[in-house]
């Protein structure tokens, strides 16, 4: 389970490489509903009809958390920050990176940078302040 | 519409039990409940049976017709899987099940084995509850994302952790009197607030423990309590449930539960009954901010009032709506896949004045269960009356 490095997954791999490369998307369907990849059918919806969008450079952390008890695949990174930023048409949840942990807050502008777990060293969606 | 009667209960207690199989312990379970309910094992029609973790704690899947035969019942048997509210969802479809006239008698219940995973495995296993793609590899726990909401409800409505250690300490304060409680022993809002940090502001006093139990009840049609003469004083008059978006971040408000706001409202127009009428509940507690949630969901308290209901006590087992008289799943426990159907046999046994804590709502006519999967992408509320004194 932890070895997520293992498992391909269409679709999210993808999108992992294409944030890594700083395009990062989103999908979005013609009554405008935003949602993330892999996807057939827009949740809101059940259009079919899903294009890419690109993500806007900055988002908002909304919440986050300080998580000390990790789960085996973080457990040499703990403690660590976890947040959960707006990006306009969706919301991604990540860990903060490059900042200290006491100076995270709700309101940071953030972009997004792939990091890597320190445990596994599988790839990791993380926001580092603007 | 015919009521369908809880006839009898049975749960284990609730604890660190590594050795015990799950076999064993929902045939413990089921024994008591049938020796309380007074139906014979021949009669069962159906088990419907919760559980979530199996195959990684025990390496077992297929644990439904695994149930029937440990329970000595020869029966159809099926597993709810639905993360922390698969025993709420198996008894909601056994209750419609018996209202269909489908069944007559059906076992339904639900077991789970955790505590032998040790910390780290159970924090693994419990995080597959939530979206693994975009939550659990960003390294999202179950409190963590429990934390996420806990934050996100004091920017919106105020309140401190303080205030969630209350909850904390009223549980515990309720599971003192229960013998199948993990922990009987109180605790103080200092504790709470100098316990070790899980997920901020969540410490380890504001989260429920890893356990180890099970819970069954055999439920029965109005005309087979009535032809067999039972003592089945309590029906369960109302179902609902509700579901959500799997990612937290999908959701449209991080810090409320439409999920169980949905379940409850089904519920209570199932049983044509309001908030109002309820006398206790026992909601899904599974960390502090999980209570506030839940009361604010089901109408019992305006949003953005639960979160100083215990500290003011106003859910205190003497307050105007006690909630978790049994300690919740604070105190008494989570045994995952036992939890929903424990909740609904604790609500049972106070309505029927057989409980430790019956003496606080000695004039209870009407008490709710509420159950949640994951961060409340699932819901499954119940409505218990009394029907018959
Ligand atoms: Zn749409």
């Amino acid at each position: 389970m932890s070895d997520a490095a293992e498992i391909q997954d269409a679709g999210f791999d993808d999108w992992i490489d294409a944030a890594t490369a700083g395009e990062a998307y989103a999908l979005e369907c013609p009554n405008g509903h935003g949602s993330l990849p892999p996807r057939r059918v827009c949740p809101d919806c059940g259009s079919t009809e899903l294009e890419e969008v690109p993500l806007p450079d900055t988002g908002e952390i909304e919440t986050f958390t300080v998580t000390h008890v990790p789960t085996p695949a973080f457990a040499d990174d703990a403690p660590y920050a976890t947040a959960i930023a707006d990006f306009g048409p969706v919301r991604i949840t990540g860990q903060v990176v490059g900042i200290d942990l006491e100076r995270v807050e709700t309101g940071l502008e953030v972009e997004l940078e792939i990091t890597v777990s320190e445990t596994t060293g599988d790839r990791v969606i993380g926001f580092s302040p603007v | 519409m015919s009521d369908v009667r809880v006839a009898g209960v049975g749960l284990t207690p609730f604890g660190n039990t590594p050795e015990r199989t799950s076999r064993d312990l929902f045939a413990e379970a089921s024994i008591t409940a049938f020796e309380d309910s007074g139906v014979s094992r021949t009669d069962v029609d159906a088990l419907l049976y919760g559980n979530f973790m199996g195959e990684l704690a025990e390496h077992q899947g297929h644990q439904g017709p695994l149930m029937a035969e440990a329970a000595g019942v020869q029966a159809p048997a099926t597993r709810y899987e639905s993360a922390c509210a698969s025993s709420g969802a198996a008894v909601r479809d056994a209750v419609m099940r018996i209202r269909n006239g489908e069944d007559d008698v059906i076992l339904v219940g639900g077991a789970e084995r955790m505590t032998n995973l040790g910390t780290a495995g159970a924090t693994e296993a419990l995080a597959i509850a939530a979206d693994d793609l975009w939550e659990v590899r960003a390294g999202m726990t179950f409190p963590g994302a429990y934390a996420l909401m806990a934050q996100a409800y004091f920017a919106e409505y105020g309140g401190e952790h303080e205030d969630l250690a209350h909850i904390a300490v009223k549980n515990h304060e309720n599971a003192m009197t229960n013998d199948k409680a993990q922990y009987q022993s109180a605790i103080e809002v200092s504790d709470v607030l100098e316990a070790p940090q899980v997920s901020t502001p969540l410490g380890l006093y504001d989260s429920c423990p890893i356990s180890d139990g099970a819970a069954a009840i055999v439920l029965t049609s109005e005309a087979y309590a009535d032809e067999h003469d039972l003592e089945a004083p309590v029906a369960i008059t109302g179902t609902g449930q509700g579901g959500d978006r799997m990612a937290l971040h999908d959701r449209e408000y991080l810090a409320r539960s439409p999920a169980a706001r949905e379940a409850g409202a089904e519920a209570y127009a199932d049983a044509g009954i309001d908030a109002a009428d309820v006398d206790l509940a026992e909601v899904h507690d599974c960390f502090t901010i999980a209570e506030v949630l839940a009361i604010e969901s089901l109408d019992l308290f305006p949003v953005g009032e639960g979160i100083s209901a215990a500290r003011d006590g106003r859910t205190t087992a003497d307050g105007e709506t006690p909630i978790n008289l049994s300690g919740g799943l604070k105190a008494k426990g989570h045994p995952v896949g036992a939890t929903g159907a424990s909740q609904i046999a604790e609500v049972a046994t106070l309505l029927a004045g057989d409980h430790p804590n019956s003496s606080f709502v000695e004039d209870a006519t009407a008490g709710l269960a509420h159950n949640a999967g994951g961060t409340v992408a699932s819901a499954t509320v119940h409505v218990l009356e009394v029907v018959d004194r």
